[in-house]
């Protein structure tokens, strides 16, 4: 049942995926047209802009959120299409562990910028 | 079973690509596969890049004087429509297999109707929707951004 | 009225491999006219018989029904005897043999591994009650309704167009293919089966089902309208209820009885094993 469990939640990542990536999407590549979560104006990545939304905690959570399904949505699709390749069942395994631990690190990575632009928010 | 010599005849990985007449959502398929590739990849630079925002609006503004660059630009285009289709045709993918939109068995009668057909008016809207956001991202970024 | 007999010449490119002389497969031409009506299996049996005795190629039935003469027609992987030749040219037709698979010689590939698949999924009717499988004392209820639910799905022939159409199989051979996971969805909603749990773990298992993306090229060749990624499709519905423990515990078909003082004529027996003593 492993595999059905690693499925199950790839496609509720997707789903995650679709509606705070549609957000930041929206945000960041819409700027002009919807032009939210954008005080300062149409330039979505303006320093005033990118501060506003890091000191928001929900801008904060859902980055690590968003992280996170990215990570694991995307390591879980990498890893469907290098067995499809044909490899054998030891490269099968290392590569699975291989892609937790490196999503793992990339997941802290993220998740401390994030924590650390809201924090270090009210000093600068 | 007797040994003798056979002929491997597997297409390998160009198999993936398909050709001339194969149906569109084959097509679909490996377009799929290929944004998220490069979906993926970007989105490990991503996250270095927007980590730069935590050593202060010097470093940050420096880093978005480059990504100013047209190479740049046409790069988050490409992303916006990578995302787009990558993301309504997944909408697709998650009602097609979760066994939502592909009818129940019915009885095979000449000229054939399968599950394509049944899935193929909600294909044609994930593709317009996802058309509709790729004309407004570009928009946005060629002339608003 | 004097019957008109139209010909058309018909240039074919065949595929050809002889383990013995060749290293790699090679493509021959012949010529030959065509008349309306004609399939691509007669057109076959027209060469081998006037023009190269040595080609060779697999058939049976010639009516659709077995499923031995699958090929690799104009880019297309059809059976020969369902694909009438002006139906797909007017000049030239190039026939191969099925891709995903080896080839034995010319136009015969190598099913075996299709094949061991299909036996691994044990494709009959399982009962927990092996005593009643095996000398059956009666029948088993079913109902119209239970019977649609995998009825489209029985009338595969197992030529294996759609293991050759299928991208996953063109690179992954520990892949189970359209074939046998259609087969598992069969048995699985069969409401006489009892073999759901063994089943399940096959094809929720690494290079399974879950290797289907929907490109829909088995659906598209199916020379029998079976619709494999439908069922491949059902089947992860069923994985996905079987997670969330959505599946509710129906039992299976209880076996029917005669009335008493009825007999039945002539009596019902399994038929003798002649395999797995």
């Amino acid at each position: 049942m492993r595999e059905t469990a690693y499925w199950i939640w790839f496609v509720i990542a997707g789903l995650v995926i679709f509606v705070l990536g549609g957000l930041h999407m929206a945000v960041v590549h819409l700027s002009g047209i919807v032009g939210i979560f954008n005080p300062a104006g149409a330039e979505a990545v303006a320093w005033e802009n990118v501060a506003f939304r890091s000191h928001s905690t929900f801008f904060m959570i859902a980055y690590i959120l968003l992280l996170a399904a990215v990570l694991y949505h995307g390591f879980y699709g990498l890893r469907t299409i290098v067995f499809e390749l044909g490899i054998g069942k030891a490269c099968q395994r290392s590569l699975t562990v291989a892609l937790w631990i490196v999503g793992v690190v990339l997941f802290i990575v993220g998740a401390y910028a994030a924590i650390a632009a809201k924090t270090l928010g009210a000093a600068l | 079973m007797a040994d003798f010599k056979k002929f491997d005849n597997h297409f390998g990985i160009l198999g993936w690509l398909g050709g001339g007449r194969w149906g569109v959502e084959r097509y679909l398929y490996i377009i799929h596969r290929v944004a998220g590739l490069g979906l993926l990849l970007f989105f490990l630079l991503h996250i270095f890049e927007s980590s730069l925002r935590i050593f202060g609006p010097e470093t940050w503004n420096g880093a978005m004087e480059t990504l100013k660059h047209p190479f740049f630009k046409v790069g988050e285009f490409f992303i916006v429509i990578g995302f787009a289709f990558h993301a309504l045709n997944g909408i697709r993918l998650i009602l097609i297999e979760w066994g939502l939109a592909v009818g129940k068995a019915e009885e095979p009668v000449y000229p054939y109707r399968s599950s394509l057909n049944t899935q193929r008016p909600l294909m044609v809207i994930a593709m317009i929707l996802s058309a509709v956001f790729i004309i407004a991202g570009g928009f946005n970024i060629f002339f608003v951004g | 009225m004097e019957k008109e007999e139209k010909k058309t010449n018909i240039t074919f490119y065949i595929r050809r491999f002889d383990p013995a002389k060749d290293e790699e497969p090679r493509e021959q031409q012949y010529n030959l006219q065509v008349e309306k009506g004609m399939t691509v299996l007669d057109g076959l049996h027209r060469i081998k018989e006037t023009q190269d005795p040595t080609l060779a190629f697999r058939f049976s039935c010639r009516m659709g029904v077995c499923g031995s003469c699958g090929m690799l027609i104009n880019g297309r992987p059809t059976l020969a005897c369902n694909t009438q030749i002006l139906d797909v040219t007017q000049n030239v037709l190039t026939v191969a043999p099925l891709p995903n698979f080896s080839i034995i010689r010319d136009l015969v590939p190598d099913l075996v591994p299709m094949f061991e698949v299909h036996q691994r999924i044990q494709p009959y009717i399982k009962r927990s009650d092996r005593k009643e499988m095996e000398d059956p004392s009666g029948e088993f209820f079913q109902s119209q309704h239970q019977l649609e639910k995998f009825l489209q799905f029985t009338y595969c022939i197992k030529c294996g167009a759609c293991m050759a159409a299928c991208p996953t199989m063109a690179t992954d051979r520990q892949y189970l293919g359209p074939m046998p996971i259609t087969q598992i969805y069969r048995y699985c909603v069969d409401s006489r089966d009892d073999g759901r749990k063994e089943r399940m773990d096959i094809v929720a298992a690494s290079h399974g089902a879950y290797n289907c993306h929907y490109a829909g090229e088995c659906s598209n060749v199916c020379p029998k309208g079976v619709d494999p990624a439908r069922a491949i499709q059902l089947m992860k519905k069923e994985l996905v209820r079987e997670y969330f423990n959505l599946v509710g515990k129906e039992p299976c078909a209880k076996v029917w009885h005669l009335p008493e003082n009825a007999e039945r004529k002539p009596k019902i027996q399994a038929p003798a094993r002649t395999v797995g003593k």
